[in-house]
């Protein structure tokens, strides 16, 4: 084992067990903070998407909408917020 | 006026009991007067961490029903002058204790002069999590390194919060720096990221645990035991005093030391 260590820096770089823990453990808690299932999550997506669609044409397939964490303003931790990346195709004519 | 501190976790085998002990102990020996109450009823295990379970006469149910007074359940350490168990009992279930009670045991303890009245909580978030919180000032979560210690403790602080116990103080127990240093464990600074809460000590995972646990005598008296410097440390911040956070040097082997001069090409 030693030995192949030795030679760790040849192969391709994996990112270590406790880097991979921190990242799992980060999304989990996302989730478990604000209560919401991935089943809420695409219910969200379809209402937001249904919204959208009133006023303008837009990319379903490209469509990103997930809750990630972000610093709160007064910089004393972590808030989550509602990320949507949403590309627009066209807006439709009769929107107004 | 005495202050209750509730150690928690969430999740079970994480050293609360432990550190409840060693707590207690270096309270005491810091010239304290300590109430050490062990709110894990049906599963008592303070008493047999701290050497005590040839002692119990009465316990804690017996107390909040009234078949004792609480000065006969108080079980009194001979060895460190101070400090007094208040048992579990064994017999009985969660049930047999409300929340209300709970509070008042803690007040009845208050007036009796304790300095601090440590409860060691059960795991679980259930009725006995809910009867431990009760009557406390104030919390200190117990977590290890792993996910799914650090995602119980994120849980349990929620919780804490919103029962009016906010900003508890994490201790981060069962460190490996060995470990750590190799990126295979997670650091302090990973889980007080991820917990956004303050770190009130870090204690190594360390064989003289097991060695102390084994004789009931807490780590915290042996001088030479790492994770009882730990404790000693702890002991002192909640006294109000500034103690740097412990940093684990591991000693270099042969052996790491041709791996980083490897590693570096």
């Amino acid at each position: 084992m030693d030995l192949f260590d030795l030679f760790g820096f040849l192969k391709k770089k994996e990112p270590s067990s406790g880097t991979v823990a921190k990242d799992r453990l980060k999304l989990v808690l996302v989730h478990d903070r604000v209560n919401c299932s991935s089943q809420v999550l695409e219910m969200l997506k379809g209402d937001i998407i249904k919204v959208i669609s009133n006023y303008m044409e837009i990319d379903e397939d490209e469509l990103d909408i997930n809750i990630t964490q972000t610093r709160s303003e007064d910089n004393s931790g972590t808030v989550p917020v509602l990320y949507a990346n949403i590309p627009i195709k066209s807006m439709r004519r009769n929107s107004n | 006026m005495g202050e209750v501190i509730v150690i928690t976790s969430g999740k079970g085998g994480v050293g609360k009991t432990t550190t409840s002990a060693n707590l207690g102990c270096g309270l005491a020996i810091a010239g304290k007067k300590v109430a050490l109450v062990d709110a894990d009823i049906g599963l008592r295990n303070l008493d047999v961490v701290m050497g005590l379970e040839n002692r119990i006469v009465y316990d804690l149910v017996d107390v909040v029903e009234g078949k004792c007074r609480l000065k006969q359940a108080l079980i009194k350490d001979k060895r460190y002058a101070g400090l007094y168990l208040l048992p579990a009992a064994q017999t009985r279930d969660k049930d047999a204790v409300s929340p209300e009670q709970m509070q008042k045991l803690c007040e009845n303890l208050k007036e009796e002069e304790f300095d601090y009245i440590i409860i060691d909580c059960p795991a679980g978030i259930e009725q006995g999590f809910k009867n431990a919180i009760a009557g406390a000032d104030r919390a200190l979560v117990v977590t290890t390194p792993e996910v799914s210690a650090v995602r119980d403790a994120d849980r349990i602080i929620g919780l804490l919060e919103a029962n009016e116990l906010s900003s508890p103080s994490l201790i981060l127990n069962r460190v490996r720096p060995d470990m750590v240093d190799r990126g295979d464990m997670m650091s302090m600074d990973d889980v007080t990221e991820i917990l956004a809460v303050d770190i009130i000590g870090v204690v190594p995972d360390d064989e003289s645990i097991v060695v102390q646990t084994n004789k009931g005598e807490p780590a915290v008296t042996v001088e030479s035991s790492k994770a009882g410097q730990a404790y000693r440390n702890i002991t002192q911040r909640i006294l109000g005093n500034d103690v740097p956070l412990m940093e684990f040097k591991q000693e270099e082997s042969f052996m790491d030391k041709l791996k980083k001069l490897f590693h570096k090409g």
